[in-house]
């Protein structure tokens, strides 16, 4: 169960570019994410972290690259696309519907509905939804106090478990979390960064998106720098410092140099 | 949230969470029990002071049908707000459905010379045809509403406001300004007065008419499709967050067009109640219902923001002015009591709603 089969990509994106209009914001970019990995993609403010998941999601169309996901190239024309091929993101700006529930937001866009003609004309399975959504958050151990109450009547942590509950209940393939631990309390952080661990654990790799050094590196297996929209480093969070990913990420090691190391790397 | 679940998910040191606060707190309910609250007070002081004028169930009767179709307005209304939208077009889409089933029904019930002497041959063909066309005229215009506000991304504030002029622009040129005349009066005496069924109880006689049963009937279905179907349930998600909706797949602009589309069909229903009550097409009422509808909704618990609203809350918010109305008559008040008090209803409403939701959003 090692070596290639380990290794193997499950999604591999190679030289991307995304423009818009003049503004180049991904530049030739090379990202791949094995099996059984958290992958951490860190990166300065505007460094183009949100657009490479919105490009790898199908959220944002991309000039030219190619995305080759479990063996094949595939363009997913939409983030449903992607999501039918198991890959679940929890996006940094739009996780909840606030006025839902925990469990209409978990099934959002995917509602049962009852059997029978009354399922035909729209009505909606609220017993298995809730049933199912009790299931996943125990067995992910997330504690949501209520879950018929409102989401504005929640804590930040408490909501953000619910959209990262959400996107790993769905997923097969894939999970991609965009600064899942930003505005977060330090006992919410540490269960967001455990469920990571238990859904890789579980055979599904994770992309992890933060500026936050010491979280990246308290989960990561491997860490990409991005900054100005280029791949500048590729770190082993084992061997690496904190100050090398800082260094990377703010260009303090000068571009070429970095460029330069990142090839060496590979 | 029952006793069984309290104790599976929520874990000790819950306890000190806001969201744990919130039911204890005194404006959490407050808001859809004041509505409930300002029905139950109207009723009763008008009952002291206006005895069995006001009681009469027979006057029951009469607010039920006063209101029906305000009622229809504002479950439209719900509709378009809760997904944090406005409809200010129904009104006048009322008074267009009006005018083009009146016109309809009087064209093919006869020969012009024939409707002028009041004989209306065909009218088994022609009354039909003009109620159809009522209504659909309604669902054409709740179209055009969504696909002007989704198509070209307009505030449904600007192009509600527009197709509200338009509306009652060509329902006057219609109307050439007038009620249209020769409306077969079959219309009123033999569907709009119809007696569907009746009950008698303590010796009043009720009377189930067409206006009151199709009322009834709408506020029932659309009470449980927003409540119980996936319809109901995009509603709320696209006026909660349309980003999020339309990330996780549902078509939000289809569905924006759908709920207008609902709305102006339920003001065309609403235009055709005016020819089965009145037998005749009126330009000069109406053109406040829009108003008078978003109030109900408003009144109702429904936030104007999006995201909140119950179908009974606006059939609450539509009684309140409508009991005002026929008790403040009763009671011999002067009718302009009726707007200083249900704008402070409004006002007032509005506000324990605000506390409530900034109650429960504390964090
Ligand atoms: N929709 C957009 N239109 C124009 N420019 C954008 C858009 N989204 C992102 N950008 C630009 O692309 C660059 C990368 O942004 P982003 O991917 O959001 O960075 P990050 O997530 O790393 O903070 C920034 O310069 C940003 O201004
Ligand atoms: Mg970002």
């Amino acid at each position: 169960m090692d070596g290639s089969q380990m290794t193997a990509p499950v999604l591999r994106a190679s030289g991307i570019n995304k423009y818009f209009g003049p503004v180049r914001a991904l530049t030739d970019v090379d990202f791949e994410v094995r099996r059984g990995e958290i992958v951490a993609l860190i990166g300065d403010n505007g460094a183009g972290k949100s657009t490479l998941i919105n490009v790898l999601t199908g959220v944002l169309p991309f000039d030219t690259g190619e995305i080759v996901f479990d063996g094949r190239p595939v363009r997913f024309d939409s983030p449903q696309d992607a999501r039918r091929h198991g890959i679940e993101t929890v996006y940094q700006d739009l996780a909840i519907a606030p006025h839902l529930d925990a469990v209409a937001n978990i099934f959002l866009g995917r509602e049962y509905r009852v059997p029978g003609p009354l399922g035909a004309l729209g009505f909606l399975d609220r017993k298995r939804m809730r049933r199912e959504t009790e299931e996943q958050l125990a067995r992910l151990k997330v504690r949501v106090p209520g879950l018929q109450r409102r989401m504005t009547t929640l804590s930040g942590g408490q909501r953000q478990g619910v959209a990262v509950a959400r996107a790993v209940m769905w997923a097969s393939k894939v999970v991609i979390m965009d600064e899942p631990t930003a505005a977060l309390g330090v006992a919410q952080i540490g269960q967001v960064l455990d469920l990571m661990r238990q859904v890789r654990d579980a055979g599904i790799p994770v992309v992890f998106i933060s500026h936050n050094m010491p979280h990246v590196f308290e989960v990561a297996d491997r860490i990409v720098v991005l900054r100005l929209g280029q791949v500048v480093q590729e770190l082993d969070p084992k061997t690496a410092t904190i100050d090398d990913a800082v260094s990377g990420m703010t260009g303090s090691v000068g571009m070429t140099a970095a460029r330069r190391e990142a090839t060496i790397d590979r | 949230m029952t006793a069984s679940d309290a104790q599976r998910t929520v874990p000790p040191q819950a306890a000190h969470t806001p969201g744990e606060v919130t039911s204890r707190n005194p404006f959490a309910r407050v808001s859809s029990l004041f509505t409930l609250l300002i029905l139950a007070v109207l009723i009763v002081a008008f009952t002291l002071y206006s005895g069995t004028k006001f009681l009469n169930p027979n006057n029951f009767q009469n607010i039920a049908v006063d209101a029906s179709q305000l009622l229809l307005l504002a479950v439209g209304a719900t509709f378009v707000i809760i997904t944090a939208g406005i409809d200010l077009s129904v009104g006048s889409i009322l008074i267009f459905s009006a005018v083009v089933a009146a016109k309809v029904a009087v064209r093919f019930s006869g020969s012009p010379e024939q409707v002028k002497l009041y004989e209306f041959p065909t009218q088994e063909v022609g009354i039909p045809l003009g109620i159809a066309a009522g209504v659909l005229s309604g669902l054409g215009w709740g179209i055009v509403n969504g696909v002007l506000i989704t198509r070209l991304k307009m505030p449904a504030f600007i192009v509600t406001l527009g197709t509200l002029g338009m509306a009652l622009g060509f329902a006057q040129l219609l109307s050439r300004g007038v009620n249209v005349p020769n409306v077969p009066p079959a219309i009123q005496q033999e569907i709009g007065l119809r007696e569907l069924a009746s009950v008698d109880l303590g010796g009043y006689h009720y009377r189930i008419t067409p206006p009151l049963a199709v009322t009834t009937i709408v506020v029932v279905i659309a009470a449980i499709a927003l409540a119980r179907t996936r319809f109901g349930r995009y509603t709320y998600a696209v006026g909660s967050n349309a980003a999020a909706a339309r990330r996780v797949g549902i078509n939000v602009d289809l569905h924006l067009i759908k709920v207008y589309a609902l709305s102006g069909l339920l003001a065309g229903i609403a235009g055709v109640f005016d020819l089965l009550r009145f037998g005749t097409a009126s330009v000069s009422t109406h053109q406040a219902d829009n108003l008078a509808a978003i109030s109900a909704a408003v009144i109702g618990g429904t936030s104007l923001f999006g995201g909140l609203g119950t179908i009974v809350g606006s059939v609450i918010g539509t009684f309140i002015p409508a009991v005002l109305r026929n008790g403040t008559v009763i009671a011999r008040v002067q009718p302009f009591w009726q707007q200083v008090l249900i704008g402070g209803i409004l006002i007032v409403a509005v506000y324990l709603d605000q506390r409530r939701r900034q109650a429960e959003e504390r964090m």
